[in-house]
């Protein structure tokens, strides 16, 4: 296993093909460097030497100063990249991004050039990533190393990808919904390091909480098995497949032949070795984002707290094909919260307060609910609500008299709250609290949504979705309690 | 080139991984098979007789089954049936008596060797109508007892697993074990290729296969 450092975060990079052309790869992966803010050095290359973007271009690897670079990132064509990888070896390069495609994908002569550039690294002792990939991200290092956009927030989900354009999904969910990424880079061609080799560093990372695969070819499973089962137990493991839906039942002897579709063994082998298998980019995506921004959950048991009524009704409803269970009130919590709300609340779970708190109401509820032993998380609904009513109250005719602003500004302060109550009761009580409200999509500037970005937590779209991330992250804790980790 | 072997030869197979099987006897003859059932306390009447081999796929289809037979008498004369039966493409066959059980829930277990993933352990919901359902999970062998709970878990048909119509809930630390067991076919026995244990009936809530196949590399199996 190489070591995968100086392609996270090298100290200075050398980008091959850097032409003043803004539409070619290697002026975009330069732009992208050095507009994400990349501290180290950067040495463009080309065979017209002169000035890109401000920057000094070099006429060969040759002129990089001894030492100073330690990352090769290549966007020239197969024929020339052996050369240009013996002469960054020799300056010190220890890592090599190649984007250039022309390889395995182009043909019988594109894979010989691979079997080449393969060979040639090992004996180099470059960790190589790609061919044919379109980048890697580091946020520690400020780095986009990309020939294509975007850049993402900092954070502690690492992405390794099969597919470069899902890195792009992830990183937009994460531009998106605040909830930052540490590391991301696009396997390309793999033709050596492969998604178990990203994921066994991304597990020794100190930055990253959780990695974030996708996957759309296995070409050899038991192997794949064999390495993650045991990187998985250091860190959970998300994975979403492509071509899942292949039905794939091969010609058999056997009723168990006919039954084991493709599907059906991938999923198999997910549950045994503790990945978190998700059905879709952003159900994927969002599953991360809760593992990552939340405490470890230590069990199934579930409460809603709602503001009014149907919201609650749907996540129960969406519990139902997941393992987690809406569990009765304990009698002392029920006592307790019978205290704050006026009767007509639920007076069960999910949590109705039926339009009854007042100002600090909300909070103290999820406090009561996160600390009750007996609760293992809590999905919290109906934010944003009081500001959705302020919004159309500020852009209407008769802001601000009638006492309008007054009522405005309490309303945001509450959604705000509720917001930081989520995060902060969550943190202290060790419970994770979810959040879900369509204004996540539909309203993003709402204060409680926009107030959850700015923390770096996950407002959830919907309770459904919101429910699934629960779910996925209580199927991790299940399957770590069950082998005694 | 694969081999599947008899029904004969698959139980005896698996049944020494620990698997287990409905008790049984076997014969070439009806004396012999009449022999046997006399020296195994274990396989007790009514039982079924059914005539196996290799080259034998199809034995409903080819009324190779006899079911509920009350006593000696009516299996000597069953066997006489099923051995007049036999035609030569059969190659060789043996009489396969076994104890008949009793139980409404039937699942299906299995191996089947992957080509990506290797060897895997299969269980479902069985019967004749296991394809169609294809209630399934699947892992890859070996597994452990915490695997083998795990599959059970994943199962949509929950409900197959509590007390029903009379019959007490499943024993799932049984099933597990014959589970696991049956992993270790897959991994330790040279050549599998599959089996199919359908049905894997619930007898008193106690796993019992009635019927076994096992499908080995022509090689493994010295054809």
């Amino acid at each position: 296993m190489p070591d995968l450092s100086t392609l996270f975060d090298p100290k200075g990079i050398i980008i091959t093909g850097v032409s003043n052309h803004p539409g070619k790869f290697g002026f975009v992966t330069l732009h992208n460097i050095l507009t994400s803010g990349y501290e180290g050095a950067v040495f463009p290359v080309s065979r017209e030497p002169g000035e890109v973007l401000g920057q000094p271009v070099l006429g060969s690897i040759d002129d990089v100063p001894d030492g100073a670079a330690d990352m090769l990132f290549i966007c020239t064509p197969p024929a020339i990249n052996e050369d240009l990888l013996r002469q960054a070896a020799a300056q010190g390069v220890t890592a090599a991004f190649c984007a250039a495609g022309g390889y395995r994908e182009a043909g019988p002569e594109g894979i010989e050039a691979e079997q080449r550039l393969v060979a040639l690294c090992k004996e180099l002792n470059i960790a190589l990533a790609g061919p044919n990939g379109q980048g890697v991200v580091s946020t520690p290092s400020k780095m986009c190393a990309q020939i294509v956009a975007p850049y993402a927030p900092p954070g502690r989900i690492a992405i390794a990808s099969q597919s470069g354009n899902f890195v792009s999904s992830f990183l937009n969910l994460a531009n998106h919904t605040g909830v930052g990424v540490s590391r991301a880079v696009a396997a390309g061609n793999a033709s050596v390091l492969g998604i178990a080799d990203y994921v066994e560093y991304f597990s020794d990372d100190p930055e990253t909480a959780v990695s974030l695969v996708y996957i759309e070819s296995v070409d050899d499973g038991r192997q794949m098995f064999e390495r993650l089962r045991p990187l998985s137990e250091r860190k959970p493991i998300v994975v979403v497949k492509g071509g899942a839906s292949a039905a794939g039942a091969r010609a058999a002897a056997s009723h168990t032949g006919a039954l084991a579709s493709d599907d059906a063994v991938f999923d198999g082998m997910c549950r045994q070795a503790g990945l978190i298998r998700a059905r879709d980019v952003e159900e994927a995506f969002e599953a991360a984002a809760t593992i990552a921004t939340q405490p470890r959950i230590a069990g199934d048991r579930v409460v809603v707290v709602t503001t009014v009524g149907g919201w609650g009704v749907a996540a129960v409803d969406a519990m139902a094909d997941t393992r987690l269970d809406p569990t009765p009130l304990p009698a002392d919590l029920l006592a307790a919260i019978d205290e704050k709300l006026p009767p007509r609340w639920s007076k069960n779970n999910p949590i109705d307060m039926a339009g009854g708190e007042t100002r600090d109401t909300v909070p103290e509820i999820l406090q009561l609910v996160a600390e009750h032993p007996d609760v293992d998380a809590v999905v919290l609904l109906g934010v944003g609500i009081q500001s959705n009513t302020a919004s159309m109250m500020r852009n209407g005719p008769f802001f601000p008299d009638h006492g309008l602003e007054r009522i405005v500004g309490f309303h945001e302060r509450q959604d705000t709250r509720y917001a930081e109550a989520a995060a902060e009761i969550s943190t202290a009580t060790g419970t994770p609290i979810v959040v879900a409200t369509e204004l996540a999509n539909a309203g993003p500037d709402n204060p409680a949504p926009a107030t959850l970005h700015a923390l770096g937590r996950l407002c959830h779209a919907s309770a459904g979705r919101a429910v699934r991330s629960l779910h996925h992250l209580a199927g991790y804790s299940a399957w770590r309690q069950a082998r005694g980790l | 080139m694969s081999i599947t072997l008899s029904e004969a030869e698959s139980r005896r197979v698996v049944a020494g991984y620990g698997v287990p099987v409905s008790p049984f006897a076997t014969g070439t003859s009806t004396p012999e098979v009449l022999a046997a059932v006399n020296d195994d306390p274990t396989v007790t009447f009514p039982v079924v007789a059914k005539l196996c081999g290799r080259a034998i796929a199809h034995k409903t289809e080819r009324g190779l089954v006899r079911l509920r037979i009350a006593d000696a008498d009516a299996l000597a004369e069953a066997c006489d049936e099923l051995l007049a039966k036999a035609v030569p493409e059969d190659g060789a066959v043996e009489i396969l008596v076994s104890t008949m059980v009793d139980g409404n829930r039937e699942l299906i277990a299995g191996l089947n060797d992957d080509p990506q993933f290797g060897m895997t352990v299969m269980v479902g919901v069985g019967g004749i109508l296991a394809e169609a359902i294809r209630d399934v999970s699947f892992r890859l062998a070996p597994i452990t007892a915490v695997d083998a709970a795990e599959m059970l878990d994943d199962l949509g048909t929950q409900r197959l697993f509590d007390s029903f119509r009379g019959e007490p809930a499943a024993d799932r630390s049984a099933i597990i074990e014959a589970l696991v067991a049956l992993g270790r076919v897959g991994t330790d026995e040279p050549g599998v290729r599959s089996a199919d244990l359908n049905p894997l009936i619930l007898v008193d809530g106690k796993p019992v296969a009635v019927d076994a196949l096992l499908e080995l590399d022509g090689e493994a199996a010295g054809a």
